[in-house]
């Protein structure tokens, strides 16, 4: 393996393991505040077709005319349209979960399913229509620069994600907000009882959780291929939640799990492409859920798993009970 | 006036049985809403998807042939969710029954006898429950969440299907195509018992049905189950094993899946191809909870979601919308029931003007 495909293979890493790294930053915040939501792969299907729909109608050449900065901003409404979408997705589970008391896991299956139909339904109209994604960021020397492109050739959305890292990291650990909601994680009466609102700060934490799948979602529809396809996620909702775990809940591991993962994503499509036929491409394909059953093993059975996890976590809080 | 709910003494048994009804009714009416608001015949989709399949003779055995797999494999899902152990990887579970029946008619292509389905069912049990003993063997062992880990082996399962029937499975005489051989005679099942055009699977549902109903109400074994999932410090104190009904409910749960694939793979397919998954797996999560894990009720939330299956594609060529919105109304009758718990563990109550005297009582 030369240099030049071992830069192209770390960039393909990078890029295909930026959604769940994404997803899970949203839902380490969710679960630090006390709730599983299992519902990401639901709330990324929404964000992606909201994502592609709104791009694909501001990206409408009609509009060239009348207000030409529309085009260049098509793919920045559309992450934001796919924010808004998981964000409404999330408040569902919200309402269900924290004002109606119903139990988190099947809730959150039922958003799986509800948003997979649901993002079917609106992607009717849209299949085999292709968008126009971002432009690079950077200036083109960077870009086709063979070793700058290590750092500089991606969307700008891989940023973002990490980004997001440093910032929930941040939040988590060094301000009085993020005590709070892990404070609400961790003893949701003890938060309750010295006048913090658990239902409050959990809505919130759900908001964002969802916020950031939906903008993974549109990672899919946008960035990997600029195309909508029914449940293209996956199933990287669910390695989202498994590297959440894998972290041990906690923002500074989430990217070398990330990568983890995406290395065995990355291996998938290299034996698509060029056929590791030593072993079966299905193989390959499972990959990255066999790695995340073995991680969840290894993980887990050192025997922190469970005390790292937040005490409350998926425990519904009703105050009078 | 003022509007807040109220912690009832004791679950409502009323609201227990009542609530199932008004989900899909709350399903019936806010679909229709939506449907009307994406430009299609509202109330038309709604009549088509939960009426017609029942009013049309012709579709019963349609509706008979969904409800069957449904039913099995929500049968044993109940078990679990009973004990909050929480099997969500039924679909692979299913898959594997299915792959377990095909390789022993891979291997009895040129026998006769009547002993090739029972051991193509035993042996797709079998294989159902390992699959499942996989999420079993690693929550007891390492801790690892079953819920993550049996939902990853769904992907596996699609992958392994694959791999068989493009591999070791595939039909040595059909053209490459991705597809076992078609089983023989003696590896089939017929569709008619009994003078009814009803699959097999059914009357086993029903039979199967009487006996989980025993046994979780009447059995030791049921009450462990029941004991470990509402109580889990008291489970362990009175010595139930919170390990033993992993294992247990896990494998139960997982043998039923297999059961449902291994005689839909028998009775309907005939074979095995890449279009075997069909989401039964899932679609029995909702059916278990809508039946709010009752033996009984599962039975007739099974026939609820099977029609719902059957209508869907009825108003999909009459008022032609999309092949999605099955899974919208499934997903919807999960919301609801869910949400109406509420109602079984909280009574609403209204009061008109004079707010002050009965305040304290919200606490």
């Amino acid at each position: 393996m030369t240099l030049d495909q071992l830069i192209l293979a770390f960039i393909t890493v990078v890029n295909i393991s930026t959604p769940i790294l994404l997803a899970a930053t949203g839902e380490l915040v969710v679960e630090k505040s006390g709730v599983l939501n299992l519902g990401v792969e639901g709330m990324m299907l929404c964000g992606a077709i909201a994502g592609f729909a709104v791009t694909f109608v501001a990206g409408d050449p009609s509009y060239a005319d009348s207000a030409p900065w529309l085009a260049a901003a098509a793919p920045w409404l559309g992450v934001a349209a796919a924010a808004l979408a998981g964000l409404l997705a999330s408040l569902l589970f919200g309402f269900m979960t924290l004002t109606l008391g119903a139990n988190q896991v099947a809730t959150g299956l039922a958003l799986v399913i509800f948003g997979t139909g649901i993002s079917s339904l609106i992607g009717t109209a849209y299949v085999g229509i292709a968008i126009q994604s971002f432009d690079s960021v950077f200036p083109d020397a960077l870009v086709n620069d063979p070793i700058g492109k290590l750092f500089f050739s991606y969307s700008p959305l891989v940023y973002f994600a990490l980004l997001m890292v440093a910032a929930v990291g941040f939040f988590l650990n060094k301000t009085r907000a993020g005590l709070v909601l892990r404070a609400v994680g961790e003893n949701d009466l003890s938060a309750h009882s010295i006048g913090y609102s658990v239902i409050g700060v959990r809505y919130l934490a759900v908001m964002f959780g969802g916020a950031m799948s939906g903008i993974a979602g549109a990672y899919f529809s946008m960035v990997i291929t600029p195309l909508w396809a029914e449940k293209m996620t996956a199933g990287r909702g669910w390695i989202a939640l498994a590297l959440v775990v894998f972290a041990g809940w906690r923002s500074g591991r989430l990217l070398g799990g990330a990568y983890f993962f995406g290395l065995f994503m990355t291996l998938e499509l290299y034996a698509k492409a060029s056929g590791f036929s030593f072993l079966p491409s299905q193989f390959w394909a499972s990959m990255p859920y066999l790695m995340a059953i073995i991680v969840l093993a290894a993980i887990s059975a050192r025997g922190r798993g469970g005390s790292e996890a937040p005490a409350c976590l998926g425990k519904p809080f009703i105050p009078d009970a | 006036m003022r509007i807040w709910l109220e912690k009832r003494q004791a679950p409502s048994n009323v609201m227990q049985a009542l609530t199932p009804v008004g989900a899909v009714l709350m399903t019936m009416i806010v679909g229709a809403l939506i449907f009307w608001a994406i430009g299609y015949d509202g109330p038309r989709a709604v009549w088509d998807i939960f009426f017609t399949p029942i009013l049309a003779s012709y579709k019963w055995p349609d509706v008979a042939t969904k409800a069957a797999p449904l039913i099995l494999i929500a049968l044993g899902l109940c078990l679990g969710n009973r004990a909050k152990i929480w099997n969500i990887g039924a679909e692979g579970q299913y898959v594997l029954g299915a792959l377990g029946g095909a390789s022993v008619a891979k291997y009895t292509q040129g026998a006769t006898g009547g002993w090739i389905v029972p051991l193509m069912i035993v042996v797709g049990m079998a294989a159902g429950a390992a699959w499942a003993g996989i999420a079993a063997f690693l929550r007891n062992r390492f801790r690892v969440n079953e819920i993550l880990s049996s939902l990853m082996l769904v992907y596996v399962a699609l992958q392994l299907l694959n791999y068989l029937v493009t591999g070791p499975l595939k039909d040595p005489n059909g053209q490459n195509f991705p597809q076992t051989a078609p089983f023989t005679a003696a590896q089939r099942l017929p569709h008619d018992w009994f003078g009814w055009p009803f699959p097999p699977g059914l009357y086993l549902a029903f039979a199967l049905a009487l006996v989980f109903w025993l046994v979780m109400a009447r059995s030791e074994y049921g009450l462990g189950i029941r004991i470990v999932g509402d109580a889990p410090r008291a489970a362990r104190y009175g010595g139930y094993s919170q390990a033993g009904a992993v294992w247990s409910t896990l494998t139960i749960s997982g043998a039923m899946a297999g059961l449902a694939g291994v005689l839909e793979a028998m009775t309907q397919s005939g074979q095995l191809n890449l279009g075997f998954p069909s989401g039964y797996g899932f679609t029995a999560i909702i059916v278990s909870f809508l039946g709010r894990l009752h033996p009984i009720g599962v039975v007739l939330a099974g026939l609820v979601l099977a029609i719902s299956y059957v209508g869907g594609q009825v108003a999909q060529t009459t008022v032609h919308v999309p092949s999605a919105t099955a899974g919208i109304f499934q997903g919807m009758m999960l919301f609801f029931i869910l949400a109406s718990d509420v109602l079984v563990r909280r009574r609403v109550r209204i009061e008109w003007g004079g707010a002050a005297k009965s305040a304290g009582s919200r606490a």
